[in-house]
């Protein structure tokens, strides 16, 4: 990188995040003024103008491609009309230990004094929770599953190529003529599609008046700048922003500059999940880079220096904070952007080109923590694509992750989507498979699997806290099967969905009807041609999904069950619970017969993977195909992000060995350390999951360094991917790490400040995550053949 | 050092397993109850022939070297071994065995070799997998089930199955039948191969083999003879059998320090390879210090007299010695 680069990345790296109230203050003036004189949506675009047109224009040294979503970088806004923090709230963001959040003292103040008592009660979080029944409230405190709307608005999606093609005045146009052709006569739905657009229409305006004072802003600095080169990169940006996102970008500058005013609106205007993400970059670009390259007002250097200049802009923005039971789930800064590299266009032609590769240079070049990325692999993606990226891999950042995109491209024609909306969908937040710019696919919950055997092998009672949280599935001891305890689980599983389902619907109808996304919506088809916000319904595609964790414990836990309780006898059912209750307490020889003697997943052993498949389709079952409120289905992924932690620390002892409290397996990866064959194994043993019937699986792989060293270990990890994706399964991410760079960096945080790690389906900074999630880490086999 | 002289066709234990082991290849068309002793599968093998492969490693072998890195591998017989890091002392051993007394023990305590009886039952009882019994028989079909599990792996590199052990030509009978079986199945097989074994079972063998790895340890026969408890003669005239008849081989050279990595022998290893019949790739494999763990657990000695492995100069030395008698050298075990 240059030394613009290298400063701005180090500025980025050196600033530590911090809370920005801006947000927050010009929302509550604006709503306190205007709630109440206008349709929900209309007031929910006007807000979004007042932030754009009030908010501090940052542009910083030496930028180029410029935009902050806070008042400068790493400063990140709150959602108070989402969920409001308290005062205590922001102090404990300030002061704890991990991804902590500067707050200043003068702002807390004017939190308490301003925000605060506005949005009390009237957050869209605190008005939800007095909604829904106690039956989910038991649940949810009990770790039975999570809810992503608590706190944050839903999002995982990701844009297409439109904005590459049309600028916003050409949306304008479209909501206008969708306004003019609205049928007052016989469309009763007319009034509220007009309110919709007109939402829509401000909102699109917003964003331009946004891009404007960028204009303005580099004009005034260009005037009092001294050094010549830098007032006429000033005077180019002034430009940039002049044009876009108004207009179609018209060369490889606007169309990253373009990308980053859509992103810095989408994320202003609601904290949406995962930010927002360009999908597809490289094909987005490859149009403007090939015309700047041909007729020579490009050069390669300068596409990379403008493309890093984008990555140290995704790095500035951390995810908005979250308090409460959700820090523990997911403590991280990344937010989830995940960029799409290689895959397929939408006639089914390989998309790869020189932009694919100059992307995987800039990520070699800044590994940094945001933004996230992968490769879409298909059959026609050739080798030296995946080669490329393997040899990034091996550097050990924890990315590119490898998604194999034909299966991606089935998963979503399963559910309903033409062939090419999905050719031109991707992966995104972690493994989430989308059509981009025409989906909103909302992650609802992670939802604890091994809980629900818990509750199966105590006929319905939490052992945590003695609560009969479940339906009375029978006296574990009176089984005189496998089959009735997994019938026990399985009604146990159908209940707590249930519940799941009932709590999701209001969640979905409360950010229908009062947070409205008309930005979002404006870059998601079809919201403008059916007059609907993406938040009810707008979206070409609506899905919602309910992702299971756990599925490695819970698959060794019901093979324990067997082999030592029905098939072999060794242990009554009674003395099973006895010492799980005990936490195995004086009954380490039984703990270690449970995990050394026991048929387990991840071993390519049918014994094992055919109880991980009967499970998989229970959970299948459960939740496939059940109506949201936006038209679409209900699907399910299985991964984890970090949720195994939190969902471990709340489970006793399990059959598989496990004490009370540590991790539960994470994504579709064996329970760590249970895997003794090695990696091929692992992945024969994940691909008999159907992996087709979902919208996600996530597998994780550790290698050491020492392994990928040589061509051979490139040569051998392609062929695993290779193999692994021959068996129609969705992702992989392999961490490159060996277990002793770790525990270094676990005694000495300081000096490992760069350790890159790959979490769950994001990488992260090791020094960054909790200790528990840094001893699991450790701990997950390293699959080293040599 | 174990100097004693090993001759073909049977040790001195007098054992049944070298009486088929070392059947021709014409013999054992006739039908044979096929069964193998097999002390490890190991999948995801990169280091034994070309691509993903899975390797059986064959019990028994017809050398005894002193550097041998798989040395559960030598006996024909199943071996116990015994993890003590991973031993609870919980006596679930004890309990479990059907000798009477001394014929297991948890790590550390003493116990007599001579009165277990390979029966297993100690390691099924010992709850922390601290107790292997490193060797188990396999029929021709169930062998070849397990070693074509990663068949969608072999597809996507090229690989396939390698045959190594011990000595895999101590069960040649056994062998031969399951190369045949891996024809049939269209799986690609190597052979990994010291070379000490009856000059026409050998030409069998490689007749119904993709590709045999053979190992070349010394030039010198008594040197080889004081190392490995064999001549070298009949290895060396039975690789260049295996050259003159056309077969796919690659020479590795284990490059032990102190016993193979003098100047003078690797010379003469160059002339030897340079004079063959044919061409063939040449891979050095650095001494690796793996074998030392698994000795202890053996009950063996650990301590391999202070080997070390190579460093990057004389592997560098070596490799650019070989390279000047015309030969395609590779330093590790792979393409």
């Amino acid at each position: 990188m240059n030394d613009r680069v290298q400063r701005l990345k180090q500025q980025s790296l050196d600033t530590h995040p911090s809370i920005s109230i801006e947000r927050a203050v010009l929302l509550t003036e604006f709503d306190r003024e205007n709630a109440g004189t206008c349709s929900q949506p209309v007031l929910r675009a006007k807000g979004y103008h007042h932030l754009c047109a009030n908010k501090t224009i940052y542009i910083g040294d030496e930028e180029l491609i410029v935009g902050e979503r806070g008042h400068e970088p790493k400063a990140t806004p709150t959602y108070p009309e989402i969920t409001c923090h308290s005062a205590d709230d922001l102090r404990i963001l300030d002061s704890r230990a991990m991804t902590s959040y500067r707050v200043a003292a003068e702002d807390i103040e004017r939190y308490e004094s301003e925000v605060i008592p506005f949005w009390q009660g009237r957050s869209l979080r605190d008005r939800i929770f007095s909604l829904l029944p106690e039956e989910w409230h038991r649940a949810f405190s009990a770790g039975v599953f999570t809810e992503f709307m608590e706190q944050r608005a839903p999002g995982h999606t990701v844009g297409d190529g439109k904005i590459f093609r049309k600028g916003l005045l050409d949306f304008k146009a479209e909501i206008a003529t969708e306004i003019e052709s609205l049928d007052s006569g016989s469309d009763p739905e007319g009034p509220a599609r007009r309110e919709q657009l007109e939402a829509m229409d401000i909102a699109a305006g917003a964003t331009i008046l946004f891009a404007n004072r960028h204009a303005d802003r580099a004009e005034e600095l260009a005037v009092t700048e001294t050094d010549p080169h830098r007032q006429s990169e000033l005077e180019r940006i002034a430009e940039v922003c002049r044009h876009v996102p108004a207009h179609a970008p018209r060369n490889f500058w606007e169309a990253v500059q373009t990308y980053w005013f859509v992103h810095l609106g989408v994320i202003t205007e609601l904290n949406g999940w995962d930010a927002y993400n360009p999908g597809h970059l490289d094909q987005h670009l490859e149009p403007f880079y090939k015309s700047g390259i041909d007729d020579g007002s490009l050069d390669r250097d300068t596409a990379m220096e403008l493309l890093e200049c984008l990555w140290v802009k995704f790095n500035n923005h951390p995810a908005p904070p979250k308090v409460g039971v959700t820090a523990e789930e997911s403590g991280t800064y990344t937010d989830f952007a995940n960029i799409n590299i290689g895959g397929v266009r939408a006639d089914g032609s390989d998309a790869v080109s020189e932009v694919s590769y100059l992307l995987l240079e800039v990520i070699d070049d800044m590994h940094l923590l945001q933004p996230s990325n992968n490769i879409q692999l298909s059959r026609k993606t050739s080798d030296r694509l995946l080669d490329a990226a393997l040899r990034v891999i091996r550097k050990g950042y924890g990315f590119p992750s490898i998604f194999n995109s034909d299966a991606v491209v089935e998963e979503l024609v399963r559910q309903g989507k033409t062939v090419e909306d999905a050719r031109e969908g991707g992966a995104s937040g972690c493994v989430e498979a989308g059509a981009f710019g025409k989906e909103a696919y909302i992650l609802t919950g992670y939802f604890n699997l091994p809980k629900m055997l818990e509750l199966a092998l105590h006929n319905g009672v939490d052992p945590r806290t003695g609560e009969q949280l479940g339906p009375r599935t029978g006296d574990p001891r009176e089984f005189s099967s496998l089959d009735e305890v997994f019938n026990a689980w399985r009604t146990q599983v159908r209940h707590f969905i249930d519940i799941k389902y009932r709590g999701n619907l209001v969640f979905e109808r409360m950010f229908a009807d009062w947070a409205q996304a008309p930005f979002l919506s404006v870059l998601t088809d079809d919201c403008i041609a059916n007059g609907r916000d993406y938040n009810a319904g707008g979206a070409r595609y609506n899905t919602s999904y309910i992702q299971g964790v756990g599925i490695g414990s819970l698959t060794d836990s019901f093979s324990a069950l067997r082999h030592h309780v029905f098939d072999n006898a060794t242990i009554t059912m009674s003395e099973l619970v006895e010492a799980l209750d005990s936490d195995f307490d004086g009954r380490e020889t039984l703990r270690q017969r449970l995990v050394n003697k026991t048929p387990r997943y991840g071993n390519d052993d049918d014994r094992a993977d055919d109880i991980m498949v009967r499970c998989f389709e229970v959970y299948h079952e459960a939740v496939e195909g059940r109506p949201n409120l936006r038209g679409g289905e209900y699907h399910i992924d299985m991964l984890p992000t970090t949720c195994h932690v939190y969902f471990g620390a709340v489970m006793g002892a399990m059959p598989d060995g496990r004490c009370a409290g540590l991790p539960l397996s994470e994504g579709i990866s064996p329970v760590q350390g249970a895997d003794r064959q090695g990696p091929t194994a692992v992945f024969k043993s994940a691909a008999k999951m159907d992996q087709l019937k979902t919208g996600g699986t996530l597998l994780n792989m550790k290698f050491t360094p020492q392994l990928l060293e040589d061509e051979t270990g490139i040569d051998m990890l392609a062929a695993l991917v290779r193999g692994y994706f021959g068996m129609d399964s969705h992702h992989v991410q392999f961490n490159v790490v060996t277990a002793d760079t770790l525990r270094k960096a676990q005694a000495d945080p300081a000096n490992h400040r760069d350790l890159i790690v790959r979490v769950a389906g994001y990488s992260d900074y090791f020094c960054d995550i909790s200790q528990e999630l840094q001893d699991e880490i450790i701990e997950r086999t390293e699959h080293d053949s040599a | 050092m174990n100097t004693k002289r090993r001759t073909l066709g049977g040790r001195s234990c007098g054992s049944s397993y070298n009486l088929t082991g070392m059947m021709t290849v014409a013999d054992s068309k006739k039908p044979v109850i096929s069964v193998g002793r097999v002390f490890n599968i190991q999948r995801c093998s990169v280091h034994d022939g070309p691509g993903v492969r899975t390797t059986a490693f064959l019990k028994g072998c017809s050398l005894s070297c002193s550097w041998c890195h798989n040395p559960e591998g030598i006996d024909e017989a199943p071996v116990m071994m015994i993890s003590a890091d991973r031993c609870l002392a919980c006596g679930a051993c004890v309990e479990a065995c059907p000798v009477e007394e001394g014929g297991a023990a948890p790590a550390g305590e003493h116990w007599d070799r001579n009165r277990c009886t390979r029966c297993g039952s100690c390691v099924e009882a010992c709850p922390a997998n601290a107790r292997e019994l490193a060797g188990r028989e396999y029929g021709v079909e169930e062998l070849v089930d397990a070693l074509e599990r990663d068949r969608v792996f072999f597809d996507a590199s090229g690989g396939g199955v390698t045959f190594s052990g011990g000595e895999p030509l101590t069960q040649a009978g056994f062998l031969t039948d399951c190369l045949r079986e891996c024809r049939l199945r269209g799986l690609h097989t190597v052979v990994d191969t010291c070379g000490f074994a009856p000059m026409d079972t050998l030409l069998g063998v490689a007749k119904i083999t993709d590709l045999v790895l053979y190992d070349l340890k010394h030039m010198d026969p008594v040197r080889h003879l004081a190392q490995t408890g064999a001549d070298n003669r009949i290895i060396l005239d039975n690789l260049r059998a295996l050259s003159k008849d056309g077969v796919d081989v690659w020479v590795r050279i284990p490059l032990i320090p102190g016993f193979n990595d003098d100047p003078a022998n690797i010379e003469a290893t160059g002339a030897f390879l340079a004079d063959l019949p044919r061409s063939h790739r040449v891979f050095v494999l650095p001494y690796h210090g793996i074998a030392n763990g698994k000795r202890v657990r053996l009950g063996q000695s650990g301590d391999r007299a202070g080997l070390r492995p190579p460093d990057a100069e004389t592997l560098c030395a070596v490799a650019k010695k070989l390279t000047r008698h015309d030969l395609e050298v590779t330093v590790g075990g792979s393409p």
